[in-house]
């Protein structure tokens, strides 16, 4: 009963509060919310199924190019681009899956494959005029028009990905319930074994790459709109599919709360090096780089799994 | 398309070819013993051209000759990498030691783009630019020498694994960890040589690259997609694949750049990547451990 007084009451502040926040908060707080919806759609598939994805940028970049494609020739509001974007990802993410877990390509060996898609892609990007090759897509007349998916002001798109950060915690919460959920769990402490039960191994997985894939395109049309501008190395490189399973596994990969709770922390800890050392690029990234190792190292389960033992304990 | 653009791809993509060849060498070594898809692995190759870089700029040291500054000094950052970060960790989850390698990778590129900021440097000593032709291909000697010292390493190596003691012990730890161990050999010990001697290999490729290269915090990641493409294409831990298979990259790419625009290039050698993934897991060489 405790743990959800405490998240009822999470969720009142995160409502509230922000109207009252100063511009540049509120703007760390989107990433952190964009962040830990990231987070939330990579652990899907890497936290719960096990199957470590370095490629999910692929995904938000489908989902990013699309609805920005659709508005910029055929005038589809975003908000509809969005849905085809997620489900062209959806397809896209199948169609990797299927070719990788059908020829039984498991741990690194997924990881590599899934970054190679990615980048396959990134380079599809980078050489077709049509979708403005490296030097990207702009979305122009910022004008605030809502249907189209433009607000004025930050705080509509704080709302936007809120709901969404929201509804991928919902989501997972209702997953790790699921018959689905059961069957990833037990495909990812072993997959073997599991089949022999009689878990559908391949349907599956594919089936958490699906729901990952078309979240993450989600994740990636709200970056479109809320910075309006898209090229082949922001949405497609590998900095993005190391975003999402940072937040999961900083946080605790397979925990529904998880990559929520590291964007919170890896977040604002990014923003406060930047400002810390103005001028000095990567101080950010390289604090990524050693919280990875170090809770890898002595939080393998993440901040979940810590607050988990030491709860039991 | 005339045959001698294709002639001069050729030569090109070998020379380059043993460079990869190399670097995938040392990545698969790391791979048979330790089980790590290396990361890091680029990274380390950046720092190497970065100390190739600054001991050419200021103490004056030739790019090849400061190999024997470089190889020894990363054969022990790579031991202290593996004492300090990935030992503590060698029973953990198979992820999360390649989340790992990937954080190690975060720290050291970003490391270098905090010292020394994203500008490209170059290296360019008397004979960069010296070059003659074979037949209708222009060969750059630098891409020379370092495809012939690439491959000079790589035999070392080989050699050094064949006939050595420690050599031997390394072998054994790829092929069965626990008979090694019950053999008594000192299994931490030998798990850091090796990952000494993949970083000692990786930084002598970047010294030799360095003549003709440029030098920044990111230009390790396309050697290590690169490393990757010809590992798994060689067969993982398996060595004389790795040094073949690096031709093959290298020439694929090559070829790629010659016959297709832009940077599609890169498409060639990524679709030949998921393809042996798929189809040729344990490599086209055979031998390797496959899934």
């Amino acid at each position: 009963m405790a743990a959800e007084v405490v998240a009822g009451l999470a969720v009142g502040i995160l409502v509230v509060a922000p109207p009252f926040l100063p511009p540049y908060f509120l703007e760390i707080l989107i990433s952190v919310m964009l962040f830990g919806y990231l987070g939330a759609a990579w652990n899907i598939l890497g936290g719960y199924a096990g199957q470590f994805s370095f490629g999910h940028a692929a995904y938000f970049g489908i989902g990013a190019y699309t609805s920005t494609l659709l508005f910029l020739t055929l005038g589809l509001t975003p908000w509809l681009g969005m849905l085809a974007g997620g489900v062209l990802a959806a397809v896209f993410g199948l169609f990797a899956g299927y070719l990788s877990f059908r020829y039984g390509l498991r741990g690194p060996y997924f990881s590599l494959v899934t970054l190679a898609f990615a980048e396959m892609l990134r380079v599809v990007a980078v050489n077709t005029k049509a979708v403005g090759s490296s030097l990207g897509l702009v979305i122009p007349n910022r004008e605030s028009a809502p249907l189209n998916f433009v607000f004025a002001g930050k705080l509509p798109y704080y709302y936007v990905i809120l709901a969404m950060a929201l509804a991928a915690v919902w989501i997972t919460r209702r997953l790790e319930r699921s018959k689905l959920g059961y069957s990833l769990l037990a495909i990812r402490e072993n997959e073997n074994a599991a089949e022999a039960a009689g878990v559908d191994s391949l349907g599956m997985k594919l089936r958490a790459m699906a729901l990952s894939s078309f979240l993450t395109a989600l994740g990636g049309t709200f970056y479109a709109q809320y910075f309006a501008y898209i090229d082949p190395t922001i949405t497609f490189g590998p900095s993005v599919s190391i975003q999402g399973l940072l937040q999961a596994i900083v946080g605790g990969a397979g925990t529904v709360l998880g990559p929520v709770i590291g964007a919170f922390v890896l977040t604002p800890m990014s923003e406060l090096s930047r400002a810390a050392f103005r001028g000095r690029a990567g101080v950010d990234v390289m604090l990524y780089g050693l919280v990875l190792i170090l809770v890898i190292s002595f939080l393998p389960n993440g901040l979940m799994g810590w607050v988990r033992r030491r709860r039991r304990a | 398309m005339t045959a001698d653009l294709l002639l001069q791809a050729v030569v090109s993509g070998l020379l380059l070819g043993g460079v990869y060849g190399l670097v995938a060498s040392g990545l698969s070594l790391i791979f048979g013993v330790l089980r790590i898809i290396n990361f890091a692995h680029g990274a380390v190759m950046m720092l190497a051209m970065y100390t190739t870089y600054w001991l050419f700029t200021l103490l004056k040291v030739d790019p090849y000759l400061s190999i024997l500054v470089t190889g020894p000094s990363f054969f022990v950052l790579g031991m202290v990498i593996q004492r300090l970060v990935i030992e503590p960790n060698r029973f953990a989850a198979e992820h999360n030691q390649l989340m790992l390698t990937l954080g190690l990778a975060l720290v050291l590129e970003n490391l270098a783009l905090v010292l020394w900021q994203g500008d490209f440097r170059t290296v360019r000593p008397p004979y960069a630019s010296a070059s003659f032709m074979l037949g209708e291909a222009l060969v750059e000697v630098p891409r020379l020498v370092a495809c012939g010292g690439a491959v000079v390493m790589a035999l070392a190596l080989f050699a050094f694994l064949r006939l050595t003691d420690v050599g031997k012990a390394i072998r054994a730890l790829a092929e069965e960890p626990e008979g090694a161990m019950l053999m008594g050999i000192d299994v931490g010990r030998i798990r850091a040589v090796a990952f000494g001697i993949g970083s000692g290999c990786v930084a002598v490729a970047g010294a030799l690259v360095t003549p003709f290269f440029y030098v920044a915090p990111d230009v390790g990641e396309s050697f290590n997609i690169m490393a990757f493409v010809v590992v798994v294409l060689g067969g993982m831990g398996n060595f004389v694949g790795a040094l073949l298979s690096g031709f093959i990259v290298g020439l694929a790419e090559s070829l790629g750049a010659t016959l297709m625009p832009g940077s599609l290039k890169q498409l060639v050698v990524f679709a030949l990547f998921v393809l042996v993934l798929l189809f040729r897991p344990a490599g086209l060489v055979g031998g390797g451990r496959g899934r």
